[in-house]
């Protein structure tokens, strides 16, 4: 199980490691990818539902521009993103960030497989139980 | 309890819920975070009068409404003549933002349409908009005397809305306008 | 005068739908011959009126009437003909008329083609479906009329939405609709299955066709989306997880669930309840879709505009219909359960799993769309749920399923012995190893875990599609080949294995560039060099547009030239990014024009896109699939008694799917 989660959070991090090249925010590549994952995760909150990395309308730009600032002065991924969330709400991440309400959000598709499962194992073993037909087993 | 009803109960759980949804309103409406917090300090030279400088302070002591507005904005205009009246009747000092404006568009603007602002501060860049958590044009909050925002209004203003919202909330905090 | 007939007709059409939905249910019950065939008649004659009824509105575009408040506020005079027409789905009222339109059309073929069913089975479909259908007409007549008038007319209209002037978006609705609409059949199925009380192994086989069809049309809708959404958004992406999407996403899902329950039901008799549950879930989704895109309840970048009334109405008959559909329900499944059983290792085994992973995906998918309503109800937070949660959260039932797709299309019914079945395996499994490390590692240059498992499970997936197929072929002459049920399921998985394929290799390795280009310069991305040869003004029918002209060159050698447009429309004045895509089964070359700078530059966003057509050719060839399995001999016999419902399975005993 842990490994699945593993496997999941690996997941994420390859989701992120999409190869992206912007114009000339910061020349090292560390602070550059933070710079493009953030943005992508950043709702444009003058759009109807693009990320500010997607969006062309000056708020966009007005806020890409702060979060390039910010990783300049050396804030962290959590400093940025509470930043933003004390000015415009959850509302402007797109990836809810793990506090209490979001976890249950997180750990939902496990808890569902896992709920699942248990509900076929519980079929599948009461239908081992009960007599298979005398017609002939064919073939797929 | 017979088990092939939970698809009902679930269901009929799940239509009340997306009635209540319908009820809610706007989806597109953020409500400010701000709202019962202290209004953000910023510090921002005059539209009209570059040297002067204005602030959160000038704001403490007494009821007043911030508005964002430029002159790019088709909603600011449209709301325009109420906040003149509004500003005529003396009720309310009322503060703007010139968000993302260029000086003299905005300068011309009011001379044109007339002034309702004691003052306007001058946010070339949108960096105090987004202090605020201003997201579009027209914005209006309202902030009570000790600095604190009551209420933000998205969209034009007219008074039936300062009626309803804005009146009724310093209404009931005794302000007694 | 014609709108006036348009709406004449509708309100026919309703009358007929009444008489559809009423007599022949009141004469199922009563065993009246009578009542029972009006059914076919009076859906025969809605079809007409709404045919005709649609015919006045495309008329009343063509003939850019804009006394009519719909037309003026959707097309306009300089609008190019062909959009003329689609434009009249574009909108709410349209759309919505073409929607009923394509129920009355699915009811008119269930009435054609249900020459072997019992009469008053046949007599309940045909009347619930007349119940959906004076639902949705009630609805068009007194709360979305398209035939209002506006006085006085308009001189112009405010034109067509800049983003559906396109012909992607031109089919797009009407095939999604019509899968949409099409599990209102299968509905209509269970309806009628429990109105009698009669659900067999028979009932299973006359079903399966109807929802294979609507499925398919289905997946070409929503394929078909996701290709416009990338070459005409300007964004590169195909997916977004967007309400809109999701609300037809739901349906798919629970529907491919639908389509294995009932092979189960047909071959077995097992699974009668779920599937009939399966089958009411599926057109319940696909209302609950309607009423997300309609009712203004959810941001979206393409829901209609918004209206509560509309909303409760539509919530309101989502209501009826789900509910009663439910307590029938609650009332029937208890007797319906049977007593055989199937060993660990069998294909109802596989099935079950695929049930049980589809049904935890769609509800995960329903509750990353209204999430953000609840929390936003229960905590007045606003908080969002975008690609970043479904991404990780869809994954999580989709890679089991992936894995056991391959492994369980080879399980027999009943019991399936390990040895040959792990010996029929053996193959499958050394391939995908093999081209899960080859493929990203020797094509692509990197490899991950999750690369692995992506590359290798589509490789599993498409090797053991085609056993089936190359075991048929290998097969001694005179011996039964393999039935197009078969070879449909074998091409419809094989189409699946191509699009995990396509879209595992393009979100690895796709690489994406914004940068700012002027005139006579030229940029690297992903080996390839693109060129900006020349800026130009450029004219179309309703629109200005300033078009990039960028050569695209691999070490050296040129490739082809691309002409991204930043189009301004006339009317609407909204700003339109047309990508310039060279497009090709290996990759996708695709540029799209950003922002003006200063001084001639253009911020341009260049996207390499790796193995991308293999989504939508993965999705066409899942789709070929379904229409291969509808064809298939057993649907297309007659049966000898016309009122028989037996339990037996008719046919020669060749490998059924």
């Amino acid at each position: 199980m842990r490994r699945y989660i593993a496997v999941m959070l690996l997941a994420l991090a390859a989701s992120a490691a999409f190869a992206i090249d912007e114009e000339k925010r910061f020349d090292d590549p560390a602070m550059q990818a933070r710079y493009e994952k953030l943005i992508a995760e950043v709702r444009c909150l003058q759009c109807q539902n693009q990320s500010i990395k997607d969006s062309n309308v000056t708020l966009a730009a007005d806020l890409r521009r702060e979060i390039a600032r910010m990783i300049d002065e050396g804030q962290t991924d959590e400093e940025i993103a509470e930043f933003l969330v004390t000015r415009y709400g959850e509302f402007a991440l797109y990836r809810p960030r793990t506090t209490g309400k979001t976890l249950v959000l997180w750990l939902a598709p496990f808890l569902l497989v896992l709920f699942g499962g248990l509900a076929l194992v519980r079929i599948v073993r009461h239908r081992m139980s009960l007599p298979i037909d005398d017609e002939p087993a064919e073939e797929a | 309890m017979n088990r092939f009803l939970w698809p009902l109960i679930i269901v009929a759980g799940l239509i009340v819920f997306l009635v209540m949804g319908l009820r809610h309103g706007d989806p597109r409406a953020l409500p400010s975070p701000f709202i019962g917090k202290a209004a953000p300090e910023f510090e921002l030279p005059t539209l009209k009068n570059p040297e002067v400088r204005i602030g959160k302070q000038n704001l403490l002591g007494q009821y007043s409404i911030v508005n964002v507005w430029a002159t790019w904005c088709v909603m600011c205009r449209a709301e325009h003549g109420f906040l003149m009246d509004l500003a005529a009747s003396r009720t309310i000092p009322i503060y703007g933002i010139n968000w993302r404006d260029s000086r003299p568009d905005a300068i011309r603007w009011l001379d044109e349409l007339g002034d309702p602002y004691i003052a306007s501060a001058f946010d070339a860049d949108g960096r105090v908009g987004i202090d605020w958590g201003v997201y579009g044009a027209p914005e209006t909050f309202l902030v009570d005397p000790g600095g604190t925002v009551i209420y933000k209004h998205l969209g034009p203003l007219d008074a039936d809305i300062w009626q309803r919202e804005f009146v009724a909330r310093m209404n009931s905090r005794g302000a007694g306008t | 005068m014609l709108p006036e007939v348009g709406q004449f007709a509708l309100i026919l059409a309703l009358s007929l739908a009444i008489c559809q939905s009423v007599l022949p249910l009141v004469g199922a019950h009563r065993g009246d011959a009578a009542m029972m065939r009006v059914g076919r008649t009076a859906a025969t004659g809605q079809f007409v009126f709404l045919a005709v009824a649609f015919a006045c509105l495309v008329w009343a575009f063509l003939s850019d009437d804009f006394s009519v408040l719909y037309v003026a506020n959707h097309s306009q005079l300089s609008l190019p003909t062909m959009y003329k027409v689609s434009a009249v789905w574009g909108a709410h009222e349209g759309s919505l008329l073409l929607w009923i339109l394509i129920l009355a059309a699915w009811t008119v073929a269930v009435a054609r083609f249900s020459g072997d069913l019992p009469e008053a089975f046949s007599a309940r479909v045909i009347g619930v479906l007349g119940f959906l259908s004076v639902g949705f007409l009630l609805f068009a007549i007194l709360t979305s009329n398209p035939f209002d008038r506006l006085v006085p007319a308009a001189a112009d209209g405010g034109d067509l939405n800049p983003l559906l002037q396109d012909p992607g978006l031109a089919i797009h609705p009407p095939l999604l609709y019509i899968g949409y609409v099409g599990f209102s059949v299968a509905f209509a199925f269970a309806i009628a299955a429990m109105l009698s009380g009669d659900l067999d192994r028979t009932w299973a086989k006359w079903t399966r066709p109807w929802t294979t069809l609507a499925w398919m049309f289905l997946t070409l809708g929503i394929a078909l989306g996701s290709w416009w959404a990338y070459y005409e958004l300007g964004w590169g992406g195909w997916w977004f997880w967007d309400a809109v999407e999701n609300a037809s996403f739901m349906p798919w899902l629970i529907g491919t669930a639908l389509i294995h329950s009932l092979a189960v039901t047909e071959r077995r008799g097992l699974f009668k309840s779920w599937t009939l549950l399966l089958a009411i879930t599926a057109f319940s989704l696909s209302l609950l879709g309607t009423f997300l895109v309609r009712s203004g309840i959810i941001v979206s970048v393409h829901a209609f505009a918004t209206d509560p009334t509309r909303g409760f109405f539509i919530l309101s008959f989502l209501a009826v219909v789900v509910i009663g559909a439910l307590a029938l329900y609650a009332w029937r499944a208890p007797s319906l359960d049977s007593d055989a059983g199937f060993g660990l290792l069998s294909r109802e085994t596989f099935l079950l799993l695929n049930n049980v992973l589809f049904v935890v995906a769609t509800a995960l998918v329903l509750i990353g769309t209204l999430s953000p309503l609840v929390i936003e109800m229960a905590t007045g937070g606003k908080i969002s749920i975008g690609p970043p949660w479904f991404n990780v959260a869809f994954l999580v039932p989709t890679l089991p399923l992936v894995i056991l797709l391959g492994m369980g299309m080879h399980a027999a019914w009943r019991k399936q012995p390990a040895q040959p079945w792990a010996r029929v395996l053996r193959i499958p499994a050394i391939v995908a190893v093999v081209l899960g490390v080859v493929i990203p590692l020797f094509i692509y240059g990197r490899i991950s875990i999750l690369l692995f498992v992506g590359c290798a499970a589509a490789a599993w997936i498409l090797v053991s599609s085609l056993i089936p197929i190359v075991r048929s072929l290998r097969r001694e002459k005179g011996s039964a080949g393999i039935t197009r049920a078969a070879l449909g399921m074998s091409v419809a998985h094989f189409g699946m294995g191509l699009f995990v394929i396509g879209v595992t290799i393009v979100s690895a390795f796709g690489v994406e560039s914004d940068r700012a280009l002027q005139p006579g310069q030229s940029i690297e991305v992903a080996g390839h060099e693109f060129e900006m040869k020349e800026l130009r003004n450029v004219q179309g029918p309703n629109f200005s547009a300033i078009e990039a002209v960028v050569d695209i060159r691999k070490d050296g050698d040129f490739i082809a030239t691309v002409r991204p447009q930043k189009r301004q429309y006339l009317v609407q004045k909204s700003p339109m990014t047309e990508a310039g895509i060279h497009p090709g089964l290996d990759k996708d070359l695709f540029v799209a024009l950003g922002d003006q700078l200063g001084n001639g530059a253009w911020s341009v966003r260049i996207q390499y896109k790796p193995m991308i057509r293999f989504i939508w050719l993965g999705a066409l060839v899942m789709a070929l699939g379904g229409i291969i399995a509808v064809s298939d001999r057993r649907y297309r016999v007659k049966a000898t008694a016309r009122d028989a419902v037996p339990d037996t399975v008719t046919g020669t005993g060749e490998a059924t799917a």
